[in-house]
């Protein structure tokens, strides 16, 4: 066994400070069992989300050594120990305690989102046929498990602070599932543009860079609707029909 | 005191697919619903669920219909369930699939385009509707992203402690946000409890800080009875090694793609020893255990996808016997089936993403070229609050209980699949009752003296802090280590009394503990807390697993190997006696209506 020195954010929106924490370290451990382990043996107010541990359910987002993490899922032997870890709280959401943001501002946001609205079954019992392929476009988006950590590096919301103009990453990629989605049938295209601001994304990635979930956010996500944006709101045609359709 | 107040017609506390769906039924039966729970929304651990949801659909096999599901859900409890409900959720869990779909679930797709259908251990033909094996992520969140637009009001990230009555009535709720510690007073004309499990109650689990049984105890010290304690999962395949990591889930489905577990000597000991009920269902060799994974039709299930508690007492026999992992577990060989797909990397990575990305990123191992080192951990908990079949009301006038901390549906032994469907089936049946029982209540008086008295006893541990106070975290392992050590897998008359007689040591240092800081989003607060829960579930575990002198599903006791038919007629229920003392008695199940007992002969 060996031993390694955890700095970790200890505060309140009044303020705070880093405070630095020993531990013994093991083989297989991660950046949460070195959290858990100190706040068992000496800071057991330390406040810290987490549930499953596995990269599942994205409770346990904080920035380790400055980089967007899901705690559960960076092993220490990913990170040199020489040197102590610091373990800080995303900084794009307000702080509650310690490691603990409070993040319901993304659950407002999606609120605002236009849901699901199927177009009528295929079948009389209520169900619809939909292709494999049609069903993979969008399960790329449906794996995101909500950490965001996207939303944290994303410079809109951390440096400009747009969070009444700009929905974020996160929900750039919830839109892009619903609007790829075979069977809906509502419009985000014009909230997109107006309400949304899907303009202020200049693409730089770095949302695409830190998603545990892999999804190619920037890519197949934010281009393709700013695409759909430019065809439908700025191509005259459509605009003419859209007009007539009121 | 005053307290920050809410009044709803319903409130629902817990907010996995359970609680969701309670919600979204009530909300549009047109009450008001308040919704509860201890973590975000959309973290419970419906999102954790991996494999599928079972529903007799008939897209892959049309053989399949409610009544192989209703037998194959009977015979997997071994008959301790409540027949009523096995017969409710098979007939229900298709509806409520395609209208997960309706509301913008995307499962995999069949050929022909309809919602694609795996292999589970105990089920007969494939029934699990899936997403890869991310399948809970897409319940939970298609069931968020619908209930954000119903009108139900959230409270994310609080806890209740103490349910309210009013004479024979639950009419509220007690509890305090994390954030702040703020103490909240929720008035309803009905309660519903969708709380989930107990699994922190054990060291090796599946489960995360949540499932203290929460539900279980505010039900028992409101009155409620709870049914069947004994009888706790342990899923036989969760990750162990490297430690920290230890028992974590590793999906069924991988046995349902195909993966083998095999001893040190390479050998499949599965096929040694076949229980007599699943004999004429199992393949006879490897070849047609493969084909049955494949999809043959004419094959039979390979003995790895025999019932949970079975594939689970035989690895620790593998184990026990000397012929384990280096870990101490066995090995789950997925890798070898490339000898048999062309492209078999490949299809491992399409059909167990979050599995390759578990092992490769927590234990560094590739899936695809190695097998992995399993054994069993603490997974479910199939006993729970007694409940009405059709109502889901438990024995308390207005306070209702479904998902995993419902008892009834799973009997001694639940197959998988068959809680997500529970949830979604009782969920519903527990909202649309809470609602007619609301419309029917005026709302009642709240006695404050009670709301005091859970008030002052929760801010206790800040009075105790101190050096003669111990942390409330090493009461809480000592108990899990009691727990895992002698009311685990294998049990005997000697251990578990021996667990039953920690108990009050237990307590006396549960009602010790001290905890430092403020009330701000303090961890050891909050498992302080929890403890108390932890412990009176923990208790009743080992108290009905004394009573039950016999082994079925997952009960075993090897002091009384064989099933005794007598018992199989009882079910075991614990109530909070006049002394506060926990009374356990066994109770005679309800005959089966002969129709249904029809069914189970016609498929046996
Ligand atoms: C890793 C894993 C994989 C699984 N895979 C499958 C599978 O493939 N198929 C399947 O059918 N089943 C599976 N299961 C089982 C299934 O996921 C659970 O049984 C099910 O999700 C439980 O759902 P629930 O709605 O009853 O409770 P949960 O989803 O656990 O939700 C409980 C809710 O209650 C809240 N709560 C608890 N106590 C309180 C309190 N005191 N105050 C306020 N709120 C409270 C919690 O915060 C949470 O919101 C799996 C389980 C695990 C752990
Ligand atoms: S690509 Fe767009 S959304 Fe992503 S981080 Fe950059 S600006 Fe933000
Ligand atoms: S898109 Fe990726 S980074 Fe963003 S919230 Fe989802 S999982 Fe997290
Ligand atoms: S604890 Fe669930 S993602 Fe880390």
């Amino acid at each position: 066994m060996s031993s390694a020195t955890f700095r970790i954010w200890r505060g309140n929106a009044d303020g705070g400070a880093f405070e630095d924490y020993t531990t013994e370290v093991s083989e297989g451990m991660v950046v949460l069992d070195a959290v858990h382990q100190i706040q068992a043996e000496k800071a057991n107010d330390l406040a810290v989300r987490w549930n499953c541990k596995a990269g599942k359910c994205g409770s346990c987002s904080a920035e380790v050594n400055g980089n967007p993490k899901l705690m559960c899922m960076t092993r220490l032997n990913s990170l040199p120990l020489d040197q102590p870890v610091t373990i800080e709280p995303m900084q794009t959401f307000p702080l509650i305690r310690d490691l603990v943001t409070d993040v319901s501002w993304n659950y407002e946001v999606k609120k605002r989102i236009k849901q699901f609205a199927p177009r009528a079954p295929d079948a009389p019992d209520g169900s619809w046929r939909v292709e494999q392929y049609d069903v993979e476009r969008v399960q790329e988006f449906r794996k995101c498990i909500e950490c965001f950590l996207c939303q944290d590096v994303c410079h809109v919301l951390r440096d400009h602070r747009l969070h009444d103009k700009f929905i974020g990453p996160r929900y750039f990629v919830y839109t892009a599932a619903l609007e790829m989605q075979v069977l809906d049938t509502a419009d985000r295209v014009n909230d997109l543009a107006n309400e949304h601001g899907v303009g202020y994304c200049n693409i730089t990635k770095c949302c695409t860079k830190v998603c545990p979930e892999e999804i190619t956010i920037t890519d197949n996500a934010i281009i393709p609707l700013k695409e759909r944006v430019v065809d439908e709101m700025y191509d005259p045609l459509t605009k003419m029909l859209r007009m007539f359709r009121g | 005191m005053t307290y920050e107040s809410f009044e709803y017609d319903v409130l629902v506390i817990g907010a996995g697919g359970a609680g969701l769906r309670a919600a979204i039924e009530a909300s549009s039966a047109g009450v008001s619903v308040g919704l509860v729970c201890k973590s975000l929304l959309g973290k419970a651990h419906t999102v954790m669920a991996e494999g599928g949801m079972a529903a007799a659909l008939g897209n892959v096999d049309d053989r399949d219909d409610w009544k192989v599901h209703f037998a194959d859900t009977m015979r997997g409890g071994q008959y301790l369930n409540s027949w009523r409900m096995a017969e409710l959720h098979a007939q229900e869990a298709p509806a409520r699939a395609r209208e997960l779909e309706a509301w913008g679930a995307v499962f995999d797709r069949t050929k022909d385009g309809k919602i694609l259908q795996r292999n589970f251990g105990g089920h007969k033909y494939p029934r699990l509707a899936h997403v890869g094996d991310r399948t809970g992520l897409e319940m939970i969140r298609t069931l968020q992203d619908h209930g954000i637009h119903q009108g139900i009001n959230v409270h994310m990230e609080c806890t209740i402690i103490e349910l309210l009555k009013n004479g024979d009535r639950v009419v509220g709720a007690f509890g305090y946000d994390r954030e702040k510690g703020r103490f909240r007073l929720f008035t309803a004309r009905a309660v519903v409890l969708a709380s989930g499990g107990i699994g922190r109650a054990f060291k090796v689990t599946s489960n995360s800080w949540e499932y203290t049984g929460d539900g279980h105890a505010l039900a028992y010290r409101a009155g409620a009875e709870l049914m069947d304690m004994e009888f706790v999962q342990f899923h036989p395949t969760g990750m162990v090694w490297p430690p920290s990591v230890r028992g974590i889930l590793v999906t069924e489905g991988v046995r349902g793609e195909g993966g083998v577990l095999r001893n040190s000597d390479g050998k499949r000991f599965m096929f040694e020893d076949i229980p007599d009920a699943y004999k004429s269902s199992t393949a006879d060799d490897e070849e047609e255990g493969w084909k049955y994974t494949q999809g043959d039709k004419n094959s039979r299930r390979p003995p790895e996808l025999l019932t949970r508690d079975h594939v689970a007492r035989c690895i620790v026999r593998e184990i026990k016997e000397g012929r384990g992992s280096p870990h101490g577990g066995v090995f789950l060989d997925i890798a070898w089936i490339k000898e048999r797909l062309p492209n078999g990397a490949e299809h491992i990575k399409k059909k167990l993403p979050s599995m390759y990305h578990q092992f490769k990123q927590l234990a560094g191992i590739d899936i695809t070229q190695e097998p992995m080192e399993v054994g069993p951990t603490t997974h479910y908990v199939m006993g729970g609050i007694r409940v009405d079949a059709d109502t889901q009301m438990s024995t308390v006038r207005g306070l209702f209980a479904a998902g995993e901390c419902a008892a009834g549906l799973h009997g001694a032994n639940r197959l998988g699949g068959n809680s997500l469907s529970d949830l979604l089936v009782f969920g519903q049946r527990a909202g649309q009752y809470a609602a007619a029982f609301a419309k029917e209540q005026t709302t009642a008086a709240i006695n404050s003296d009670e709301v005091e008295a859970a008030a002052r006893h929760a801010l206790e541990p800040f009075e105790r802090e101190g050096s003669d106070a111990e942390g409330p975290y090493q009461v809480q392992f000592d108990l899990q280590d009691m727990m895992q050590a002698q009311v685990g897998i294998v049990r005997s008359e000697g251990e578990i009394q021996k667990a039953v007689d920690g108990f009050p040591g237990l307590h006396q240092r549960a009602n010790r503990v001290g905890v430092q800081g403020n009330r701000e989003y303090n961890a050891g607060w909050h498992t302080a807390l929890d403890l108390r829960n932890l412990l009176m579930v923990a208790e009743a575990v080992a108290r009905s697993a004394i009573l039950r002198k016999e082994s079925r599903g997952a009960h075993f006791r090897e002091d009384h190997l064989e099933k005794d038919p007598e018992q199989g007629k009882l079910n075991t229920v614990i109530r909070q006696g006049t002394g506060g003392e926990m009374d356990v008695v066994q109770e005679t199940l309800a005959p089966i209506r002969d129709d249904l007992q029809q069914i189970i002969e016609d498929n046996k």
